[in-house]
């Protein structure tokens, strides 16, 4: 219990979520020769959201993880979120045998193979309350993600009772994971059954967004995971989030500007731009716009901190 | 396979009871369960009497705590374990690992099902639950094929529990914050989805707009049947269309499935619908006893009859059936 909002402030590190999306190989390979160079202290590498996307192989991200190590990341190996078939769950042992990089369990499954060993869970594992963080903690959780629904408020219950040892990152800019199905919605919008997607999915780089009839642009279908259309950023909250003890920011990727919005944070963590006038500009990179609903306690779709202009 | 079906008051329960069902679940009156609606649920007190009515005619008694306490509520639910635990009720079925945790170490002795709000797709989620809680059974999400629900039988340390009849989540149970994205409550953190306080019914000059959390979620021309917004199930646009995007409002219907399921391994068939009337309740509980019977006795023979889809398809949502994810090309 060595966490407390008035503890001492170590500024959080900060963190590359994988990439939600399915990018042809060559801009996979481009953006992680970005990242290499990047201030960013922790990425997370892998397929989380279909198994079917295949540009980017097993071999070629353990490739990726060895330059991002050399060029001093913390490299996660992170994993599929929503596990049906032997196939997947083999991939999954594949990563989960390997010990050179920790792992992100995104699924039970992934839980389950390495208990007794260190790994981190993502936001896809539901982690509500401090018993089953202290469960988790005792399987060998080294790491958790708040999921993305719960408040402040309860970030900080979770910090008053977080066991020793654990690290507590907080996705702090991107889409929304909003859902996981069996069904792709992707392929759904274009009329293909999922058997014979054409992994279609590669043509919308930031997923496809979905518009009310009203013209509101809701949400953004990313194969067979839904997110909001609208991008979360928490940098408004950094004072808060540093008074919590949050160890990590992730950020989300996205299809463009990802390097700029990284600066922005890690000027910001520095001190050398104040966190409204980052936020400003972040909100000119986002596909969409920004919302923090979450946080505050309201629809998660909502946006409650103020703009700096 | 057992016949499991919903009781979100005692009338319900009753009709349940009476109509055949093996096993009947229920909740209490509070967010502890993932139907947390007004006026539905029980009191400890009129838990006890349910169950005195389902034991009186052999039939068990199961309750749902499976919504995910945080810190500052997780009393409630301890509370609601140990109420569940005192009544002797047949099994608890719960999502949180926090919730399973405390049941199994304090109440050794009480039956843990795994909610499909757990949200375990494969069976090694499954040998993570029966290993720390002793779980005895588990309801699958309704995102699995009928190949990968075999598979997933053959390699799993405990029962299998599927759903056959009702409104259909098209997301994996335990991980679908659309809700709380437009409202601030997801089954997860409230036990609701799409909860009526937010919804909102719009007389337009062409007809009636419904919203949830101010979000359009379908545009009703004069005339058509109006459903309940439910978010998943609106009409919106993508890639220049205006149609479901996610899902038609339509219900699961696996009856023809019932052989399959059987082979499979299948433990027990769930039926959706604690928040429906005891009219739903009975109905569907007869005719899906009719439908048991029928296989029992003649497996080889069995088909759906007209009459049972016909009478199942007057209390499906939309009026519409699917197979769901049990048949492949749905996905």
């Amino acid at each position: 219990m060595s966490h407390s909002e008035t503890g001492a402030q170590v500024s959080p590190r900060l963190s590359l979520g994988p990439i939600a999306y399915y990018w042809p190989k060559d801009q996979v390979n481009d953006f992680y020769a970005m990242v290499a160079d990047a201030p960013v202290d922790i990425v997370y590498l892998g397929e989380t959201i279909c198994s079917k996307r295949t540009q980017v192989r097993h071999e070629d991200w353990l490739e990726i993880a060895e330059r991002l190590t050399a060029a001093g990341k913390e490299v996660v190996l992170s994993t599929l979120a929503l596990l049906e078939a032997e196939s997947e769950l083999m991939r999954l042992r594949a990563i989960c045998k390997q010990d050179r990089w920790l792992v992100e369990a995104n699924d039970m499954g992934a839980v389950s193979l390495m208990q007794g060993r260190p790994f981190a869970v993502g936001h896809s594992v539901n982690v509500y309350n401090d018993r089953t963080l202290a469960l988790l903690a005792r399987q060998g959780c080294k790491r958790w993600v708040l999921p993305v629904e719960l408040t402040a408020e309860t970030l900080a219950d979770m910090q008053r009772q977080r066991p020793d040892g654990v690290e507590t990152e907080v996705l702090a800019y991107g889409r929304l994971p909003l859902a996981y199905s069996a069904r792709c919605f992707t392929a759904r919008a274009r009329n293909l059954p999922k058997d014979d997607c054409r992994t279609v999915c590669i043509d919308f780089p930031d997923g496809l967004v979905v518009s009310t009839q009203d013209d509101n642009r809701f949400l953004a279908l990313n194969g067979i995971q839904t997110q909001s259309a609208l991008t979360m950023n928490l940098l408004p909250e950094l004072a808060r989030l540093r008074a919590l003890g949050v160890d990590i920011l992730r950020i989300s990727p996205q299809a463009n500007d990802t390097e700029q919005v990284i600066q922005l944070f890690h000027r910001a963590l520095t001190g050398e731009i104040d966190t409204a006038e980052a936020s400003d500009q972040l909100a000119r990179l986002m596909p969409t716009g920004p919302c923090d609903g979450y946080w505050h306690g309201g629809a998660g779709m909502e946006q409650r901190a103020a703009a700096a202009s | 396979m057992e016949l499991v079906c919903p009781a979100g008051n005692l009338p319900s329960l009753k009709a349940a009871v009476d109509n055949g069902a093996n096993a009947v679940y229920t909740g209490f009156r509070d967010d502890t369960n993932a139907r947390h609606f007004a006026g539905l649920n029980f009191t400890p007190s009129k838990l006890a009497d349910a169950i005195r009515y389902a034991r009186g005619k052999g039939v068990r008694v199961f309750v749902a705590l499976n919504t995910y306490p945080q810190p500052g509520g997780f009393e409630r639910w301890q509370r609601a374990v140990d109420q569940a635990a005192d009544l002797g009720v047949d099994a608890l079925i719960a999502a949180d690992i926090g919730v399973l945790d405390y049941a199994a170490s304090r109440h050794p002795g009480l039956n843990l099902h795994l909610s499909v709000q757990g949200s375990a797709t494969n069976y090694e989620a499954l040998r993570f639950y029966h290993e720390h809680f002793g779980i005895r059974r588990a309801v699958l999400p309704r995102v699995l094929s009928m190949s990968q629900i075999r598979h997933v039988i053959e390699h799993s340390p405990v029962e299998i529990e599927v759903f056959g009849f009702g409104s259909l989540c098209v997301m994996v149970e335990g991980r679908c914050i659309l809700s709380s994205y437009a409202t601030g409550r997801s089954p997860n953190t409230y036990g609701a989805c799409s909860p009526a306080s937010h919804v909102e019914w719009r007389e337009t000059a062409d007809g009636l707009d419904t919203r949830l959390g101010g979000v359009l979620i379908q545009r009703h021309p004069k005339g058509e049947n109006v459903g309940y917004p439910t978010l998943c199930k609106g009409t919106f646009k993508a890639d220049g269309h205006t149609y479901h995007a996610i899902e038609e409002p339509t219900s699961l219907n696996a009856m023809e499935l019932v052989p399959d399921l059987a082979t499979a391994g299948v433990a027990a068939i769930k039926i959706e619908g604690r928040q429906r009337s005891p009219v739903y309740v009975g109905q569907v509980t007869r005719v899906w006893r009719q439908a048991l019977d029928a296989f029992a006795r003649a497996p080889q023979d069995f088909k759906p009859r007209p009459e049972w889809t016909a009478e199942l398809g007057k209390v499906s949502e939309g009026a519409q059936t699917t197979l769901g994810a049990y048949h492949r090309p749905w996905q």
